[in-house]
């Protein structure tokens, strides 16, 4: 018995060696040990006479891909210091030895052309102990895009050693906050999801809350106070320009738009009532979608379009409840104990996010979409509104903390945590923060 | 003997009674730096955030969490708007709903909205025209008390009356 215990113990020794020969990633267990890896400045070769300007965007880059792959929790970027080869000569021909003796299991390696009008970034995914490249592409562009291609290569890059699609050439749309905790200044905002290329979209004239982008990210659907009136609105990001959805005779709230961008789903109250109602944008056509005397907000539609999650408090406090697109067929999915809200469905269609309250405590969770297998993945004293990356991986959502009696020490925090509930970490903003939500994949 | 046990137990009731009048006495209790005495059944009941719209016209009413049912207090204040608004007939107000910060933001919207009908339509079963009354929910976005506690919260959820010309 012991002897054949010693044979499968070799057996699967060696085959777990051999499997190390192509580096990959399972990003769906927990606990997972960073793959390291070494991400080499990309080499200018230059052709204009703006050399440092251009020698810069080289390492900018891998700085990009290596912060990107570092906050994944997936990855740790190795030193340069360390780093014996030179990044021209690294891109031609790796020595994997030396690589090798650094620890790295991948490298990357890349090529920089830049003249005025044109960008062409080359890069190469080097597999270090099986000495072989894996991956090699190259992108033309406009200067100014670099940081889009940077983060675009992350994403290349991700796919093809987790098999999973990225989410870093995405955008993240949230409300910036200041100012006294009782008479907050908000304004809506925008950003890279690497924190960088803040915009302010509203002058913060007027409370604006809860934005959302539509499938193309080019349009935000959001709830202000414009006039003192609350309503929906959509905005168009290039454009700036906003206008209200509809004419309601009353407050519209908490919207989202349909998967195939058609549609704007919202609460609208009427005699104290909140019922779900959709908008069509092309038709102007409005749909009532739950009828109930309880408040029925925060919807969100399944990626299919058939099935939407909603916010009832119905059964006497709040709780997760799924229907039909058409409002028909309405079944209660949270049972468990304490109250639930915010419900928002994964792009990847399993899962639904969710905040959760209990014993005076808050906390973000998902569960399968017909309420099974609830997974509370933090805890804290004030959190809530997850939105999902585009590839149902990670979770970004806000926190506020306790404050004095004056209003002092209060903050609010953009966060993420992987689906994994490993990896959780402040996404830093230039201002205190609320409301995010994630874009798709801006390059699909 | 059976004296001597009457005396006894006779002793032993009032050493009773007064260990019990001993906790009946206290009525406030101090949670942190707030003072629990101005909450009753989870509603506000003090005067400390309540401005007036006339000399004895309170013009703010409080819930209890997450709920938007009046009290006997809720009442009597709305009877003395309605009262003061039967003899202002050119005035018109808004009404604004209002919720703590312990809840998710969408769904206070729609207490919020949810806590001024309540006022609305109690004000409307006096005799007051909808036509004089609007509603505005501000959700949990304008606290009164800027602080975190059970003080601060049950002083933040409220239904205030505002003059709307």
């Amino acid at each position: 018995m012991k002897n054949v215990f010693f044979l499968f113990f070799l057996f699967v020794v060696f085959f777990a060696k051999s499997s190390f020969a192509l580096v990959e990633i399972d990003i769906t267990r927990g606990n997972l040990n960073p793959l390291p890896i070494a991400v080499s400045p990309l080499y200018v070769e230059s052709k204009s006479s703006e050399v440092l300007k251009e020698l810069e965007v080289g390492s900018e880059i891998a700085k990009i891909i290596e912060t990107n792959l570092s906050r994944s929790g997936l990855f740790s970027p190795l030193e340069k210091d360390s780093f014996v080869q030179k990044p021209d000569i690294a891109h031609l021909k790796p020595r994997f030895e030396d690589w090798k003796l650094i620890k790295a299991q991948a490298l990357i390696t890349g090529k920089v052309n830049i003249t005025s009008e044109k960008l062409r970034i080359e890069f190469r995914l080097w597999d270090v102990l099986a000495a072989k490249e894996i991956m090699a592409l190259a992108f033309t562009t406009v200067p100014d895009n670099w940081r889009r291609v940077a983060h675009i290569i992350t994403d290349k890059i991700y796919k093809r050693l987790t098999g999973e699609d990225g989410y870093f050439d995405t955008r993240i749309i949230y409300v910036a906050e200041k100012g006294p905790k009782n008479q907050r200044i908000k304004k809506l905002a925008i950003m890279d999801q690497d924190g960088k290329n803040t915009k302010y979209l509203t002058l913060g004239n007027e409370l604006v809350l809860t934005p959302r982008f539509n499938p193309t990210n080019q349009m935000v659907t959001y709830m202000s106070y414009f006039r003192n009136l609350p309503r929906v609105y959509l905005l168009d990001i290039e454009t700036g320009v906003q206008e209200v959805v509809g004419e309601f005779p009353g407050m519209t709230f908490a919207p989202r738009f349909s998967p195939d961008g058609k549609k704007i789903i919202m609460s609208f109250a009427k005699d104290g009532n909140s019922d779900i109602f959709t908008m069509n944008l092309e038709t102007r056509v409005v749909e009532r979608i739950t009828e109930h005397p309880a408040i029925d907000t925060s919807p969100s539609y399944s990626p299919d379009g058939k099935y939407i999650c909603f916010n009832s408090d119905r059964s006497g406090y709040q709780q997760i409840y799924v229907m039909r697109s058409d409002g028909s067929d309405v079944k209660r999915i949270t049972f468990g104990q304490g109250i639930y809200g915010t419900p928002v469905w994964s792009p990847r269609g399993d899962l639904i996010a969710f905040t959760k309250m209990y014993k005076n405590r808050f906390y973000i969770g998902v569960m399968r979409i017909d309420g099974s297998g609830e997974r509370l993945l933090t805890e804290n004293y004030y959190q809530e509104a997850p939105s999902w990356s585009p590839n149902g991986r990670v979770l970004i959502f806000y926190r506020e903390t306790k404050s004095g009696s004056q209003g002092e020490g209060f903050s609010a925090t953009l966060w993420s945590i992987d689906l994994t509930g490993y990896n959780e970490r402040l996404v830093e903003t230039l201002t205190d923060a609320s409301d995010p939500s994630w874009s798709s994949l801006l390059s699909k | 003997m059976v004296l001597g046990n009457s005396i006894r137990s006779i002793l032993l009731l009032i050493m009773a009674a007064i260990i019990l009048s001993a906790c009946a006495a206290k009525t406030t209790k101090k949670v942190g730096d707030y003072s629990i005495s101005q909450i009753s059944g989870d509603t506000y009941t003090g005067d400390e955030t309540v401005k007036y719209l006339a000399t004895g016209v309170p013009d703010r009413v409080f819930f209890a969490t997450n709920k938007s049912i009046l009290t006997t207090a809720s009442r009597d204040t709305l009877r003395k708007q309605a009262a003061w608004l039967r003899e202002n007939k050119n005035i018109n107000i808004t009404v604004e709903g209002h919720c703590d910060e312990r809840g998710t933001r969408e769904y206070n919207l729609a207490l919020g909205e949810r806590r001024a009908n309540a006022a609305k339509d109690y004000l409307m079963t006096y005799g007051i025209s909808g036509n004089r009354i609007s509603v505005i929910s501000y959700g949990k976005e304008r606290p009164v008390n800027a602080g975190s506690g059970p003080l601060a919260w049950s002083q933040n959820r409220r239904s205030v009356t505002v003059k709307a010309n």
